[in-house]
């Protein structure tokens, strides 16, 4: 059975369950549902943070992710949500879902899907502190590395 | 040839406008090249930045790619989403 690809960007927020239970099918084949929420945490100075994209470009990113994905695993279902814009500590972020028939297929390629999205779709965070200023935020290394490893296995 | 440039984040905000019309002599470059005459323009934005990734018609490429009549080019920082 062929699954069903999704990819969202946009502002407005999401509710997991909800998202959870859209992929549900009177077959029931799939016996995993991995889902990882991203949210915007606080290092006790962050209030807030924008998130800029370049639209047009993430979506084919995401969907290209999605595929090398799908070319690793046999999945059934995967959506990918990513909001944008002005987005307060504690709001969600992203939303990486992914269903196949068991657990290990699910976990690896959600994880892989995440390791990915963090360096090459093309977003960008803006922080805002709790004294007014504001800065970009500085790509890490530890999430090339990341990346990386999927690519020794 | 006429290339579109666009630039984001940190870039964007450091070049002052997020997209401009690029004309150069040449019939091919590649990348590096074409980031090489952004960069002549806006010597202080490129130099800002330690790392720069290029897109081209909105696909990641490395610097070595090459950037023909028409195409859109985007340079910008290393991305921070998820």
């Amino acid at each position: 059975m062929a699954g069903i690809t999704t990819v969202r960007v946009g502002h407005e927020d999401f509710d997991v369950s909800e998202e959870m239970r859209r992929l549900e099918r009177s077959e029931r084949t799939a016996g995993a549902v991995v889902s990882f929420t991203g949210v915007v945490r606080s290092d006790g100075s962050v209030v807030k943070m924008e998130l800029e994209h370049y639209p047009g470009m993430t979506e084919k990113a995401l969907l290209a992710i999605i595929e090398k994905a799908r070319a690793r695993w046999t999945l059934e279902d995967v959506v990918v949500i990513h909001r944008v814009g002005e987005l307060a500590v504690g709001d969600q972020i992203v939303l990486c879902l992914v269903t196949s028939t068991h657990r290990h297929e699910a976990f690896d390629a959600c994880l892989f899907i995440m390791d990915w999205l963090k360096t090459e779709a093309p977003f960008w965070k803006k922080e805002t502190h709790r004294d007014g200023s504001s800065s970009w935020v500085d790509a890490r290394e530890s999430d090339e590395a990341a990346k990386e490893r999927w690519s020794e296995a | 040839m006429k290339l579109t440039v666009k630039y984001f984040a940190l870039l964007r905000e450091a070049v002052g406008v997020s997209e401009e019309a690029v004309e150069v002599p040449q019939d091919a470059l590649a990348v590096s090249d074409l980031m090489k005459i952004a960069a002549e323009r806006h010597p202080e934005a490129f130099s800002s930045l330690k790392r720069i990734r290029a897109a081209v018609n909105e696909t990641m490429v490395p610097m070595s790619a090459a950037v023909k009549d028409g195409d859109v080019v985007a340079f910008f920082p290393p991305v921070t989403g998820g």
